[in-house]
């Protein structure tokens, strides 16, 4: 059993542009955000990003990396429109495939258990269909005949998550209420880099709480970084809540300013910039 | 018609909150999905008089009590999971919606190049092919009430009736605005009138609606608070008064 811990500068060196890309949490909640910020100090782009939107695709659209986004929103919660991402997407700036959200975990779904589609009502008589031709229909072969929305797999080449705990194995730990979909989004990648605001020893994983706690299992996990504050500025429950100043400076500050001050060389140089920041706040 | 309707004890913001909790009389033991502080309080005001047996989340993940004892666990992944299993009445909010009840809260304009990008689809497509619905719009206009929505998000009647048994499951249940409420139980299922609240005019809402409205003869105005009610939404639900800030006393008559 190999020691999977590596830093977020080695999973972005395992990232190529015009990959298919998961990136886990839900909206403004538990985002891989450390290993996003290492992803927008590489010259990776053209990417397919798939996602139940948060910052994370905000940042990525600001700085022009997605060629393509697959989602049922984006959004930062206490701030229900998500500037960056409005902008890009009213300039064109991508092309979009959104589904609804059951859609979506469908899709995932099916593509952790290597299926071409799951079938699934949601979408019927809606736009989703109107909008993306190459969503096809799926007819019932039993007496109902009901015709279902065949929702294609959400297959993905790298999948990012953050959560509380994990060994250096890659088995992964939630603490907070929701597991939102991350091993799901694990499952569904050809590989998948977990970042963590603690790596422990595995032993420490049960004794922190409960076994169903453990989201993630180590077969699908293929790097491991230790990240603490890895989440910053969403919210990683039950360690910390959502950043709301921070998070509302990056929705009111122009992108390029905004980069330039807080993307620096490394996650440390992020950190020191926000602890900056805050004591000009405090002033 | 007359305006006013004679002596008024609630706030506009007050015939809102109980317009809302109606939503959910009779509902039984499912899942209230209030979306926004005025259907929230109607949820809440529903469950604590004469829906007992509604289920509330706190928002998140836990299914809570009105004191916000948590019952059970509702993530995301199981939240998805119910609206199929169609044991919920949500209230959405709406951007457009047209008179079939085609709501969009996805983009205005061309989806193609948006004019005004929004949230997304979200849960709207799933919600309103698998368990009631129902909508609240803080503000009444013909921004909002449009011959013909951008993106169809809600599924309205008019959708709807082409899709033969997948559709079975699929309702909506009423429209609550700061003007009156309004359903869909006419003939061919188009928005329907049901009362407008004390202070408010057909009128008034004809002029602020962008499509014909079914309107019968005589409209009745939204109930009254019982004092039990009104106490609740005073003193136990919402002290702060942020339903004022959601619909502000004076506005739409």
């Amino acid at each position: 059993m190999g020691d999977k811990t590596m830093t977020a500068e080695e999973v972005v060196s395992r990232l190529a542009s015009g990959m298919t890309l998961g990136i886990g949490g839900w909206a403004s909640r538990r985002k891989p955000m450390a290993l996003v910020r290492a992803l927008l100090r590489s010259d990776i782009g053209d990417l397919t990003v798939v996602s139940y939107g948060g910052p994370d695709v905000g940042m990525l659209a600001a700085a022009g990396r997605i060629r393509k986004l697959v989602t049922a929103f984006v959004t930062l919660d206490s701030i229900p429109l998500e500037p960056h991402y409005r902008a890009a997407r009213e300039r064109g700036g991508f092309a979009l495939r959104e589904v609804d959200e059951g859609m979506f975990q469908c899709g995932l779904r099916a593509a952790a258990q290597r299926l071409p589609f799951l079938p699934v009502r949601a979408g019927l008589g809606s736009d989703v269909m109107r909008v993306d031709p190459d969503l096809r229909t799926v007819t019932s072969p039993y007496a109902d005949g009901e015709t279902l929305v065949a929702m294609p797999a959400l297959r993905l080449d790298a999948a990012l998550v953050h959560v509380n705990r994990a060994d250096r194995l890659g088995n992964g730990q939630y603490l907070g209420p929701d597991p939102y979909f991350d091993d799901l989004f694990c499952e569904a990648a050809d590989a998948a880099y977990v970042s963590c605001e603690r790596i422990v020893d595995t032993a420490e994983l049960v004794k922190v709480a409960a076994p169903q706690s453990l989201l993630l299992k180590r077969l699908a996990v293929t790097g491991v970084v230790e990240a603490p504050n890895g989440a910053h500025f969403t919210s990683c429950a039950p360690e910390y809540g959502r950043d709301e100043e921070f998070q509302r400076r990056y929705a009111t500050t122009p992108w390029p300013e905004f980069a330039a001050r807080f993307l620096g060389a490394d996650e440390a140089a992020y950190r020191a910039a926000v602890r900056g920041w805050r004591k000009e706040e405090e002033r | 018609m007359a305006e006013g309707g004679g002596a008024v004890s609630a706030t506009r913001a007050e015939y809102c909150v109980i317009a809302c909790a109606e939503a959910w009389r009779g509902a039984g033991e499912v899942l209230a999905s209030p979306m926004g502080p005025i259907p929230s309080l109607g949820a809440r005001l529903a469950r604590l008089t004469f829906a007992p047996d509604l289920l509330l989340t706190d928002g998140e993940a836990l299914l809570v009590r009105p004191d916000g004892t948590p019952e059970g666990w509702l993530p995301y992944r199981q939240h998805l999971e119910l609206v199929a299993g169609g044991r919920r009445h949500v209230m959405m909010g709406a951007s457009q919606l047209d008179r079939y009840g085609n709501q969009n809260i996805s983009c205005v304009g061309d989806w193609a190049h948006p004019r005004r990008q929004l949230l997304g689809v979200r849960g709207a497509p799933l919600n309103t092919l698998n368990n009631p619905t129902s909508y609240w719009v803080p503000r009444h206009s013909r921004r909002v009430f449009v011959e013909r929505v951008d993106m169809v998000c809600g599924v309205g009647y008019d959708r709807a009736a082409g899709l033969g048994g997948a559709a079975r499951f699929h309702h909506l249940a009423r429209v609550v605005t700061d003007l009156g409420v309004f359903d869909f139980a006419t003939l061919d299922h188009s928005m329907r009138l049901v009362s407008v609240h004390p202070g408010v005019s057909v009128e008034r809402v004809r002029e602020a609606t962008g499509f014909p409205l079914a309107v019968a003869d005589d409209v009745p105005f939204t109930r009254e608070p019982e004092a039990e009610e009104a106490r609740l939404i005073r003193e136990v639900l919402d002290p702060a008064g942020a339903r004022a800030r959601e619909v502000p006393e004076g506005t739409g008559s």
